[in-house]
């Protein structure tokens, strides 16, 4: 997009050797290391960087919105001919919502919970004089339509809770547009959101800044995402921009080796497991699919999870009772020994909620679970854990920080299961199998006394990791194992999943949200939707000739930068 | 708007860090020197400690020997803080009043801790009529206005000491459950405690190895700020009669011997008491909030 007035170009925003620092302990640390970066008018820029880059303390700066230990140590800010970062709060609050809006990660966070969405516009509005208590209803209500808030009138009245997080999303964009800001910055706007929905969102942010003629700051850990929607990409790294260029330019030629590392991580069509580690990495085993006569270890078919409804009218209001949800609604699947099946779709389709049953960790409403031949579902969960199935059926969780125990040092969390379901002759050799368990997973073994808050995303992820396999498991089931964290250790990661299934010959069920990931790891594909399967089939085959428009459509959703 | 803001996590350069041990007491060193109050608060429960422990051999007169001739004397040098209406030295009686007022509140504390703490996180954990019945006990308790309750506990069980710290206990309970109960609750679907019934844990040991040493620390913050009520909870039930009987040195029954002469401006005989009482509490509440910032997890960094 190129302006073509004939006014000398002043940039809509300029930082120079923008500098931020935070006191902490150990004395002050810098998170942001002489940045310079300017925006024109109507120009859309993204940074993208990793966690600790630095990519959301320079908006927070631009903001003036730093926590307490955080301080502009250095460099200037330049809004439209105004410097702020020396500029007075009082001054600053009027500029925040009406000349720079932001978008934050979590919609349900930044919207107040007891107040209509409606009003919550309207406070913007008249806080910054943009309507008068006559107009402010006519206004937000308009607003709601321009971000597709379907029967707008209607969801005026709504509170955050009974909108969904796309919509909700939608809402906060609602608000960050509601006094025509000349700025917007969006801090990861869809990274909690599903594929299809992020598409939308993104669309809609980038149709309606186009339309006003703003300017949009993106921050995101997806250079894809980033590429496809916006005019130039500035890539940060510990603090420090190592690339500014039009996005265009960075995908066909990346210039900096660190740009070049995360383009390469980054799952995309065409790359295998082993194309996403950096050049020169040493090759893992061969990636090779099981045969095809294996005998089936998993055998599930017309699984049904029914819950029933929740008692919202009054008891003298309620008709005949409601049939219940059924949130898994008779799936049948089966999966063969040392064979990864991937299970696809977006929050609230069931995925979860079946490896949950397949866990054992709530019972069925109907249906079988056939493992090795033994009828599982019928066994309840507490007597589950102690049946010695417990050990061959494992998992690995979404969140590596959340699945450790704080207080658990990673030896410790590795040597539960043995502790637990080992038998005298594994508890006697445990620290040698702990060792060796780390040894698999690549954790440094002077590690192994750390507490999770002294380890890396990857370094947690990894402990998981060690403690599924740590009884020999034949299925584990990884649920969205890498979804909290970064590209690159999410290929490393990737990479060790393949590896240690060559090695030990379990079975993996993969869930996630995300087919581009699946695809690197799976044999074979389940398209989940609304509680049934809507497709299954080799993963080539779903991937290359989607036969349900549903898969069509989680593919077209994906990112394509130019 | 607000926005949840994160320092970065990990700081360029950052040194590894050294052992849990280690670090926990550099943090507590960072909070005390960080913050003069909690330093003074620390300062003050030591000083109280001292009193408590060595009290009875330090002080310059026994407390209990009364010397009819040097009735109601005004602070001097020597004594301090004067004489009673029996001629007993006061800095001699609220020194050893320590003692006995310590040890009502650390063992209506202890006692509350253990039953409350873990009656809530049971009823957190397993939810269902372990919930209900806890819930509904603490709810009974609550109904009575507290001071009340403690007052009746007392007068039905009969006027000990045993019994001033069972009641303190009974009144505190609900604290402690709800704490507990809502902590619990809040780590019952943490991943961790999903993985830990994946590795075979029985749902007991996942509630006394997973769930309550994540909440221990949250527990404490609690200890510290209800120590301070505990102690004047004792001294209130002494003021009024119940409980400790006199000639026992103990700071709410001085204060109530003292009352009657602040009219007649004897003021020291009930002031120096108070005044120990006052800080007693003060002490336990500034503590707290320090125990609060060395507990809590965002102020580590």
């Amino acid at each position: 997009m190129s302006i073509t007035d004939t006014t000398p170009r002043v940039p809509l925003l300029d930082l120079r050797d923008l500098t931020v620092e935070f006191a902490t302990r150990a004395g002050p640390v810098q998170a942001v290391r002489r940045v310079s970066l300017q925006m024109m008018k109507g120009e859309t820029v993204g940074i993208v960087g990793e966690s600790g880059s630095g990519k959301s303390v320079t908006s927070y700066a631009v903001m003036r919105i730093l926590d307490r230990a955080g301080r502009i140590a250095e460099g200037s800010i330049v809004f439209s001919g105004m410097p702020l970062q020396a500029a007075p709060e009082t001054a600053m609050r009027d500029l925040r919502g009406r000349e720079i809006s932001m978008i934050f990660q979590n919609p349900r966070a930044a919207l107040n919970p007891i107040r209509t969405v409606g009003r919550q516009i309207e406070d913007v509005m008249l806080r910054h004089g943009q309507a008068t208590r006559q107009t402010a209803r006519a206004r937000a209500v308009e607003m709601l339509e321009q971000v597709r808030i379907v029967r707008a009138a209607e969801r005026y009245h709504a509170y955050p809770f009974e909108l969904s997080g796309g919509m909700c999303q939608r809402i906060v964009i609602a608000l960050a547009l509601a006094c025509r800001p000349q700025l917007l910055i969006a801090d990861e706007p869809t990274t909690g959101l599903d594929v299809t929905t992020q598409k939308t969102v993104m669309e809609l942010v980038t149709e309606l800044t186009r339309v006003r003629g703003m300017s949009t700051l993106l921050i995101t850990h997806d250079l894809g995402l980033a590429a496809a929607y916006c005019d130039r990409v500035v890539v940060m790294q510990r603090g420090q921009v190592v690339e500014d260029a039009a996005s265009g330019t960075i995908f066909r030629a990346p210039a900096h080796p660190y740009t070049r590392r995360l383009l390469r991580a980054t799952p995309r069509p065409g790359a295998g497991l082993r194309d996403l580690l950096p050049e020169g990495a040493p090759a893992g085993e061969p990636v090779q699919a099981p045969p095809p006569d294996a005998p089936p270890l998993l055998e599930v078919t017309r699984l049904v999870k029914a819950y029933p409804r929740p008692l919202t009218a009054s008891w003298w209001k309620r008709g005949a009772a409601e049939p219940p949800v059924r949130a898994v609604d008779g799936i049948s699947f089966a999966i063969r020994r040392g064979e990864s099946v991937g299970l696809v779709g977006e929050s609230g389709c069931g995925k979860s909620t079946t490896s949950t049953m397949l866990m054992r960790l709530i019972d069925r409403t109907e249906g079988s679970i056939r493992f090795d031949g033994q009828e599982i579902g019928d066994i309840p969960p507490r007597a589950f854990t102690r049946s010695p199935l417990r050990a061959r059926i494992q998992m690995v969780f979404q969140d590596p920080s959340d699945s450790l125990n704080p207080r658990y040092t990673a030896e410790r969390a590795i040597a539960d299961p043995i502790l637990r379901l080992g038998g005298r002759a594994a508890r006697a050799g445990l620290r040698a199998r702990c060792e060796e368990l780390a040894g698999l997973v690549g954790l440094p073994v002077e590690l192994l006394g750390r507490l999770p808050h002294q380890l890396s995303g990857g370094q947690k992820a990894r402990v998981g990791i060690a403690r599924a396999i740590a009884l020999n498991p034949d299925l584990v089931i990884l649920d969205e194992p890498t979804a909290a964290l970064d590209v690159s250790v999410q290929a490393v990661v990737l990479n060790l999943l393949q590896d240690l299934k060559a090695r030990l010959g379990m079975s993996y069920l993969f869930v996630s949200h995300d087919l581009h990931v699946v695809r690197l790891l799976c044999d074979r594909v389940i398209v989940m939707r609304s509680g049934r399967i809507v497709e299954q089939g080799l993963t080539a085959e779903v991937m290359q000739h989607p036969r349900h428009d549903y898969t069509r459509e989680l593919l077209a959703a994906a990112p394509e930068p130019p | 708007m607000s926005a949840a803001q994160t320092i970065p996590e990990t700081a360029p350069g950052a040194a590894p860090r050294p052992r849990e041990a280690a670090t926990a007491w550099r943090h507590a060193r960072h909070v005390i020197t960080g913050n003069p109050v909690t330093a003074v608060a620390f300062a003050l429960f030591f000083l109280l400690l001292l009193c408590a422990v060595l009290g009875p051999f330090a002080v310059p007169y026994n407390p209990l020997a009364s010397d009819t001739a040097n009735a109601l004397q005004a602070p001097s040098w020597a004594h301090p803080f004067g004489t009673d209406q029996l001629g007993r030295d006061i800095l001699s009686r609220v020194v050893v009043a320590t003692r006995l007022d310590m040890t009502v509140a650390i063992a209506s504390v202890v006692l509350v801790f253990a039953l409350g703490g873990l009656a809530g996180v049971a009823a957190g954990y397993f939810g269902g009529w372990t919930d209900r019945v806890v819930g509904r006990i603490a709810d009974t308790i609550m109904a009575f206005p507290l001071f009340v309750l403690a007052m009746g506990i007392v007068a039905a069980l009969g006027n000990t000491v045993t019994n001033i710290v069972i009641a303190t206990a009974i009144v505190n309970f609900p604290l402690y459950a709800r704490l507990a109960r809502a902590e619990a609750r809040v780590r019952r679907e943490a991943g961790f405690v999903q993985a830990a019934r994946l590795t075979g844990n029985g749902e007991w040991r996942i509630l006394l190895t997973q769930i309550l040493p994540n909440i221990l620390p949250i527990m404490a913050v609690q200890v510290s700020l209800t120590m301070g009520y505990a102690i004047l909870n004792a001294a209130g039930l002494s003021f009024i009669g119940l409980g400790v009987r006199p000639p026992t040195p103990e700071w709410g029954i001085m204060v109530a011997e003292g009352a009657s002469f602040i009219v007649s401006g004897e003021w020291w005989v009930a002031l120096f008491p108070g005044l120990a009482l006052m800080l007693a509490v003060f002490c336990f509440n500034l503590l707290g909030d320090g125990l609060r910032d060395i507990v809590d997890p965002q102020r580590r960094g």
